[in-house]
């Protein structure tokens, strides 16, 4: 079916409205951290700084002990994304495969699980934790977000094993592979993007995770950046505004690195002629 | 299996790397006390790090930590602590969050641990803010005044009486004067009451508004009376009579209303005295500005107001050093570096008649003068606030401002509504 030329304008210009819907926050975050404080409070605010600066910078950087943060951050996220994937997609081929009327309670169970509210966990995890000594430790996180990411992971991937057809692994298995065989050589590849789309999502919820670093973490060379961001925030949501969009944007920068290094691998059709219809 | 061992070897392996040790003693005899500051202004957190390095210099047996916290968190971040046992053994907070804390029995009564020095130097009307029951369970060291922050140069301009400490407005002409400063699409007020009932209730007192009742067996109840409404009938006739003051602002936060403040669409913003410091870095050059008082009432210029405390974990196995530490953080002269690092006004006797305070740059000398007006927020030791805050009063006074509902509903709205939440909370 051909789209003729005024539907196809009307594409892009939705298309392109939609972008830009998307982008503003980001870039005007942007902006708001290379403005000095004088034009922050402009009635008039501009997108281009006129005078730009980076005394934002310099002063979250001075103020808080960004990089440890970000160190933190990124050990838990890592962690939590390596750990979340390792666990979860051998059970997510076990229960994409055997579809018992366990497997199908699994599912459900997943699916609930994801409707619990943090607050109704805190307390008994960090009484779980403290009787683990994992209180106030990198690790004890990212535990914590292992077990907090791995319903959405395991759901994720069960439906990545189902699009891998079965018949690429009875065809091996005739060819004479056995079942580890199988599963390292032809599932496992064709898995590639699921697992990395997986891992991605495990990796960006624990970087962006605030409550739980919040309450676990006591000691300021352990914490993460979220919880280091809100002490740029004062009483009754006060901000000193320049550091804090300074900061955060220099928070979004490793999502946007580890999205833009991955994603032809989450979106490349690598399933593309694996089976002739 | 093989997964199975993996799963099993790397919860070992978390395990083993997780196990960190965490006590307030060292071996060699040598105490660690957590000190969990909520300071976060550039100036405030220096002073701060800043006094906890002079204690550890002169104080070799006694470590004080500093833990950064965050306003914004700080109540739930403490309640999960309390329940853990992990709370910090000194914890900075505001006098209003106390109370289900002190209830609760997680913070130490002061009353036998704080030295008479720091006692007798604070007011009785500051400690009021932090007793609950028949203990004392944090120290009152810095408050601030609501003050109406003005466009000095408008208002030299229109030729309206400057009000002071000693002659203030009157409610009645704080309305006359929001309405001669308005006109061609310029306001001669911004309320910006994104939060409406502290700033409410705070500034009722001076008009006598009361609100809550305790009766002899202590039980509150709501009532809505004269003086009640004399603060938020003003508010209400300025948006919806007068048009001296916009309806657009009654959403905002206080730092949302500075760049109409300073674009020149408001003669006056009712704010917190600290935040002089954020006029001051993003006022334009040249932008005269001054502080005024609130209007007085009744009770000429009293208002309400919810103290930055310090206080000391319940659990804390040091509660004694940690006493010695909040003497010393709360030294008359150290007072007055917190203060200046918050811009706020000190509750020490002392430390308020420091120069410093006394100054008319960026009229520090207008709040200090109002220091001796200040009392404990009329609804901190109200078991059930914080829910009648949130679901009766926070939308029945936003309903009135706006022009939804009049006087009679919210009368109504929070006397019924509200004292069906108390008493909940009261049985």
């Amino acid at each position: 079916m051909r789209t003729s030329r005024a539907a196809r304008v009307g594409q892009y210009a939705a298309l392109l409205a939609y972008l830009v819907f998307l982008a503003f926050p980001f870039l005007w975050l942007i902006s708001t951290a290379f403005k000095p404080a004088r034009e922050l409070g402009s009635l008039h605010p501009t997108w281009i700084p006129e005078n730009p600066t980076l005394a934002n910078f310099r002063q979250a950087f001075d103020e808080q002990p960004l990089w440890d943060a970000a160190l933190n951050s990124l050990v838990a996220a890592l962690g939590a994304a390596v750990v979340a994937v390792l666990i979860a997609t051998p059970m997510a081929y076990v229960m994409a495969r055997r579809r018992t009327t366990l497997s199908r309670m699994a599912t459900g169970w997943v699916v609930v699980s994801q409707a619990f509210p943090f607050v109704l966990v805190i307390i008994p995890l960090f009484l779980v934790l403290k009787n683990l000594r994992l209180i106030n430790s990198v690790p004890g996180l990212i535990m914590v977000y292992v077990v907090w990411a791995l319903p959405f992971a395991l759901w994720m991937l069960v439906g990545y094993v189902r699009a891998v057809p079965a018949e690429l692994e009875e065809a091996a298995a005739v060819d004479g592979a056995g079942k580890v065989r199988t599963l390292v050589s032809v599932t496992a590849p064709l898995l590639a993007p699921g697992i990395v789309a997986t891992a991605l999502f495990a990796f960006i919820t624990a970087w962006n995770e605030f409550f739980f670093a919040l309450v676990l973490l006591k000691t300021p060379e352990k914490q993460t950046l979220p919880v280091v961001l809100t002490h740029f925030i004062g009483a009754e949501g006060v901000a000193d505004l320049g550091p804090l969009a300074a900061a955060a944007f220099l928070a979004t920068l490793p999502s946007l690195v580890v999205f833009a290094i991955i994603q032809k691998r989450i979106t490349g059709g690598m399933l593309a002629g694996a089976v002739k219809s | 299996m093989r997964t199975r061992w993996l799963i099993a070897a790397l919860l070992l392996c978390l395990l083993a790397t997780g196990c960190t040790g965490d006590g307030g003693g060292s071996d060699d005899g040598r105490i660690t006390l957590r000190f969990q500051s909520l300071a976060w202004q550039e100036e405030s957190v220096e002073a701060n790090k800043d006094l906890v390095e002079e204690w550890n210099a002169t104080h070799p047996d006694i470590e004080v930590e500093y833990v950064q916290g965050s306003w914004d968190s700080v109540h739930d971040q403490l309640l999960t602590s309390f329940e853990g046992g992990e709370a910090p053994d000194i914890i900075h907070d505001a006098s209003d969050d106390l109370a289900d804390f002190a209830y609760g029995g997680y913070l130490a009564d002061l009353r036998e641990l704080l030295p008479e020095r720091l006692k007798s130097d604070i007011p009785r009307r500051s400690w009021e803010t932090t007793t609950f029951g028949d203990g004392i369970y944090g120290v009152p060291f810095l408050q601030e005044p609501r003050v109406l922050i003005a466009n000095a140069t408008w208002l030299r301009e229109s030729g309206v009486r400057i009000p002071t400490p000693e002659d203030p407005w009157t409610w009645e002409e704080f309305r006359d004067a929001a309405e001669e400063l308005s006109g061609d699409g310029r306001y001669g007020v911004a309320w910006p009451l994104k939060e409406p009932v502290s700033a409410t209730l705070n500034l009722s007192l001076s008009a006598g508004g009361q609100l809550f009742h305790r009766d002899a067996d202590g039980k509150v109840e709501v009532r809505f009376e004269a003086a009640d409404a004399v603060v938020p009938k003003t508010v209400h006739d300025e948006v919806n009579t007068d048009e001296s003051a916009p309806g657009t602002t009654l959403g905002m936060g206080g730092s949302d209303t500075l760049p109409g403040f300073f674009g020149g669409r408001y003669a006056m913003v009712p704010l917190g005295f600290s935040y002089r410091q954020q006029i001051v870095q993003q006022a334009p050059e040249g932008f005269d500005w001054q502080v005024l008082p609130a209007p007085a009432g009744a009770e000429g210029l009293t208002q309400g107001v919810s103290p930055q405390t310090l206080s000391i974990a319940e659990d804390s196995p040091h509660k004694e050093e940690a006493a010695a530490f909040v003497d010393f953080l709360l030294r008359p002269e150290n007072m007055v570096r917190l203060a200046l690092g918050d811009w706020m006004l000190p509750t020490g006797t002392e430390a308020l008649k420091d120069p410093d305070l006394r100054t008319t740059e960026h009229d520090w000398a207008t709040g200090t003068a109002l220091a001796e007006h200040l009392r404990s927020a009329p609804a901190q030791s109200v078991r059930g606030y914080p829910e009648w805050k949130d679901k009766v009063a926070t939308p029945a006074f936003q309903e009135y401002y706006s022009g939804a509902i009049d006087l009679d509903e919210l009368r109504e709205r929070l006397e019924e509504d509200g004292n069906l939440v108390l008493a909940r909370y009261q049985r």
